[in-house]
């Protein structure tokens, strides 16, 4: 009688990366809702080309790299790079914008490196920043939310806004679109404003700007969402958290009339978005428990810091980006205490 | 000191999974019937091989040694029945190699006839534990709980390590496995005797018996055993279910809070553990004289028609078992010996019971499928949050895969104890524990060859350094020749018989000057 050998353990695992990818597409889905309804239907389109273009270029990729395709494009990973992506760009991004970024993110972020697991980098935030050096002036074009937005746009102007780059007949591109609440709050305060008097422009909300501060609860939810699941831990996107509240907290206390409210730095950009997301892609994080407290805790910091003094009005995919190039050191001098270890060996 | 609320600690990690023990618990199935012939592996155990003491043609009686050791780490094998011994070669093993091994052929002769026994030892109290250590390893008892460590050499602490703590390991954390659990049930006073005679040869201040919580008969057996027995200072601690909570250091951990120091073993924070099904064989041994001849296996799964628990003596045909539990059912897909978590899967059922095997799982394709290929590492850390080694499986992976050996120990790849936890939770289904094993064995490897090459460069320097001394010799003593042939000549120099016979010379000389000359002037003057 000859029987089949394999290796333990044996059983059906609990657990698989489509899963735990399709959990995450899950979670993002309140967080997208809510952009949807404040942002207009951009948002959907720059999706759709985003996730079509990740597809392909994934299948193309592994296709030349005579890799199996079908069980990479199941693991869904290209598709959360693409959606990633996609939310954090401009609703009225052109098609062919979104294109590029993906096919970067994709092919030279992920693949050159030898494919998923073996990208230093985050592909969507690495994608972001080339966009955002290349295009500024696009990438910083928001529209509006819903509230403020006098012109809201129905679909198929939409539509034509991305593919076309045409506008209604009584529109033109200033009209529509607007900076970004941390972009404007920038430019004020340059403008030498104090935060008072720019706290009454009608873009700020309850507790950061409007619009945004509810796009961020509805990922927070997402986000909340993954922990239960145990698809991330509370590490990253608490210490990031904390990392912003602190250092924002102190310049604040210092200097109330020139450096916003904590919570403006939470909910007015992509950190709830970033530290639930983004700075949790176990890729390119810091794996050690340790670790992941000092990897999020220096991206919260790094992002108040390039958001006051920087170059860029946001900053998370900077700040993640250059902490992704500090985790495997991180990593090295955090490694987890050995069961049983003698004292020499914690030294 | 006693251990203040055994129980109480925490080990990190782990994975729940279900047990499935439902199927086989608290079921006995009887003896297995002798077959006509017993395959005894001379190797059943860690530690050096058993060599036979008995030939082919010889007539055998049950209990009889046949094989014995004569390394410090070993353990003898006995005859589990009478009979004549067939042949003595190599067979196939159970053994994830696949491969065969040394075995001693016994012709069953379906007698059953026993040999001579030692004495019992009822008053084992009175006596030096030394010799109930050697009548433990006499007896060839090696850990029942699957890894066959031998349990004389596990007792034998030595004297610089006192021992305050006896685990009794009555875990069975591996899913499947119930045959510890029924021994329990069903046998607890012998367990309890056990640990009386074990309590007296570690001279342990108290025991601590760790049994898991899904296994409220076996608690409540050994509770009452414990309670009737009069023993002080023996608890029965019910234990959280989590895999892998019988593994040795983990239940030390939660039954004493005490961690077994890396690369280390138990004794040296003062505890031993020891499996129940160990403590019951080391009864037999003691109490009735009977050395180890068989053992509770577990057989279960889908793939076998009836499930439950039977008395296997040692060398009986897997297939044989099998049978007796109603043979394979049509769902029968693979059969693995052990639990689902550690155990190997056999390529083949015609091999033997050993000591060490507690459990022949019968598998259907639903119970343990083909593993899935293998999906790339996303770095995700489960395998991290549930190795109770504390390790980071997937650094350990990484290097494995890169065949670096050297990083691989930076990162301790020697406390993983292959448990498979990480290799359960990891969403990308990498057979990380494959790795590991492959890590530690080309390190072994290596490490052999390190050895070798040092063995063989001092061998080398010693023949280097043979050939120049045997030269610096030969130099020396040429030189010595040399040297005592110029201290002749330099002595010939210094002779007083050549300065006497040359001053005589010299004298005769003279004196025919002298008289030559004196003739001259007597012929001048004459
Ligand atoms: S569980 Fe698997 S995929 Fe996740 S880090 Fe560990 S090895 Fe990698
Ligand atoms: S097999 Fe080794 S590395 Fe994996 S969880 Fe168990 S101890 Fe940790």
């Amino acid at each position: 009688m000859k029987l089949p050998v394999h290796t333990s353990p044996y059983g059906v695992l609990p657990n698989n990366v489509t899963r735990v990818m399709g959990e995450v597409l899950l979670a993002l889905v309140p967080g997208i809702i809510a952009l949807v309804y404040y942002f207009g239907w951009g948002v959907l389109i720059n999706i759709s080309i985003a996730v079509t273009t990740a597809l392909a270029a994934e299948a193309g990729v592994l296709h030349l790299r005579h890799r199996p395709v079908r069980p990479a494009l199941s693991d869904l990973s290209a598709t959360v790079t693409a959606v990633l992506l996609a939310i954090a760009l401009p609703p009225l991004t052109p098609w062919w914008m979104t294109m590029l970024g993906v096919l970067f993110a994709i092919v030279m972020v992920k693949h050159l490196y030898g494919g998923l697991g073996y990208n230093p980098f985050n592909p969507a935030m690495a994608a972001y920043v080339l966009l955002l050096v290349s295009f500024p002036v696009a990438m910083t074009q928001w529209l509006p939310p819903e509230m403020l937005n006098a012109h809201p746009l129905s679909f198929a102007q939409t539509l034509t806004a991305i593919f076309g780059g045409g506008l209604p007949d009584h529109l033109t591109w200033d009209t529509i679109t607007s900076a970004t609440p941390l972009d404007a709050m920038r430019e004020q305060l340059k403008m030498n404003k104090t935060i008072s008097e720019i706290a009454q422009n009608p873009m700020w909300g309850n507790f950061g700007a409007r619009g945004w501060e509810w796009v961020g609860n509805w990922f927070l939810i997402g986000g909340l969402f993954l922990l239960w699941r145990k698809v991330i831990t509370w590490h990253i996107p608490f210490a990031m958290i904390a990392g912003l509240l602190l250092a924002s907290g102190l310049f604040w206390l210092f200097d109330p009339e020139s450096m916003p409210f904590p919570g403006f730095h939470l909910f007015s950009g992509g950190m709830i978005l970033g530290a639930f997301f983004i700075a949790t892609d176990p890729v390119t994080a810091s794996t050690t428990p340790k670790g992941r407290i000092i990897y999020g805790f220096l991206i919260g910091v790094t992002v108040f810091i390039i958001r006051t003094w920087g170059g860029y009005p946001d900053a998370v995919a900077f700040a993640v980006l250059l902490m992704n190039m500090a985790a495997p050191t991180i990593d090295y001098y955090t490694q987890p205490r050995v069961f049983g270890a003698r004292d020499k060996d914690n030294a | 000191m006693i251990t203040q609320n055994p129980g109480s600690w925490d080990f990190h990690g782990g994975i729940h999974r279900p047990d499935c023990k439902s199927m086989s618990a608290g079921k006995f199935l009887g003896k297995v019937p002798l077959p006509e012939t017993l395959v005894l592996p001379l190797q059943q155990h860690i530690g050096a091989m058993a060599e036979p003491v008995v030939k082919v043609g010889e007539q055998v009686f049950k209990g009889q040694t046949i094989a014995r050791v004569s390394e410090y780490i070993g353990a003898p094998i006995h005859a589990p029945t009478s009979g004549t011994i067939a042949a003595i070669e190599e067979h196939p093993v159970p053994h994830p190699s696949g491969l065969s091994a040394p075995c001693i052929l016994l012709q069953v002769d379906g007698k059953d006839e026993w040999g001579e026994l030692p004495e019992p030892l009822p008053y084992f109290d009175d006596m030096d534990p030394s010799l109930l250590r050697e009548r433990i390893r006499w007896a060839g008892i090696v850990g029942l709980g699957g890894a066959a460590f031998p349990t004389s050499v596990k007792v034998n602490h030595g004297p610089d390590r006192p021992i305050q703590t006896l685990v009794i390991n009555g875990a069975e954390c591996e899913p499947y496995i119930t045959c510890d659990d029924l021994l329990m049930r069903e046998q607890a006073d012998r367990v309890v005797e056990g640990i009386k005679v074990l309590l007296y040869v570690v001279d342990a201040e108290e025991c601590l018996i760790g049994i898991e919580d899904n296994k409220p008969e076996a608690i409540a057996a050994m509770r009452k055993a414990v309670a009737e027995s009069g023993l002080k200072d023996v608890q029965v601690i019910q234990v959280p279910t989590r895999y892998p909570m019988g593994g040795e250091k983990q239940l030390i951990k939660v039954l004493t809070g005490k961690e077994v120091p890396s690369n280390g073993i138990p004794s040296e924070i003062g505890v031993i553990c020891i499996n129940v099904a160990t403590a019951a064989a080391v009864t037999d041994a003691v109490m009735a004289g009977r050395p180890l001849l068989s053992r509770l296996v577990t057989v279960t799964g889908e793939g076998v028609n009836s499930s439950g628990n039977l008395e296997v003596p040692f060398g009986v045909y897997m297939s044989h078992v099998i049978a007796h539990a109603g043979g394979y059912s049509d769902k029968a897909y693979k059969l693995i010996l052990g639990g689902p978590m550690m155990g190997f899967t056999l390529g083949d059922d015609q091999l033997p019971v050993t000591k060490g095997s507690n459990c022949l799982l019968a598998a259907s394709r639903e119970e343990a499928p083909a593993p899935d290929k293998a999906h790339p590492c996303i770095r995700c850390g489960k395998c991290m949050d549930a190795c109770p080694a504390q390790l980071l499986p997937q650094q350990l992976y990484w290097y494995a895969r890169a065949r670096d050996f050297d990083k691989t120990q930076e990162y301790h790849l020697f406390d993983c104890i292959e448990c498979g936890c990480c290799s359960w939770v990891c969403p990308s289904h990498i057979p990380l524990v494959q790795y590991y094993r492959f890590a530690k064995t080309e390190t072994w490897a290596l490490e052999k060859e390190k050895r070798q090459a040092e063995d063989a460069r001092r061998r080398h320097e010693a023949r280097v350094e043979r050939l120049e001394r045997l030269e610096r010799e030969r130099k020396a003593r040429l030189r010595q020749k040399k040297d005592a042939l110029e201290k002749k000549t330099a002595a010939n120099g210094a002779n007083p018989r050549k300065a006497a016979v040359e001053a005589a010379m010299k004298r005769v000389a003279e004196k025919k000057a002298r008289q030559s000359e004196a003739e001259k002037s007597s012929g001048e003057s004459s």
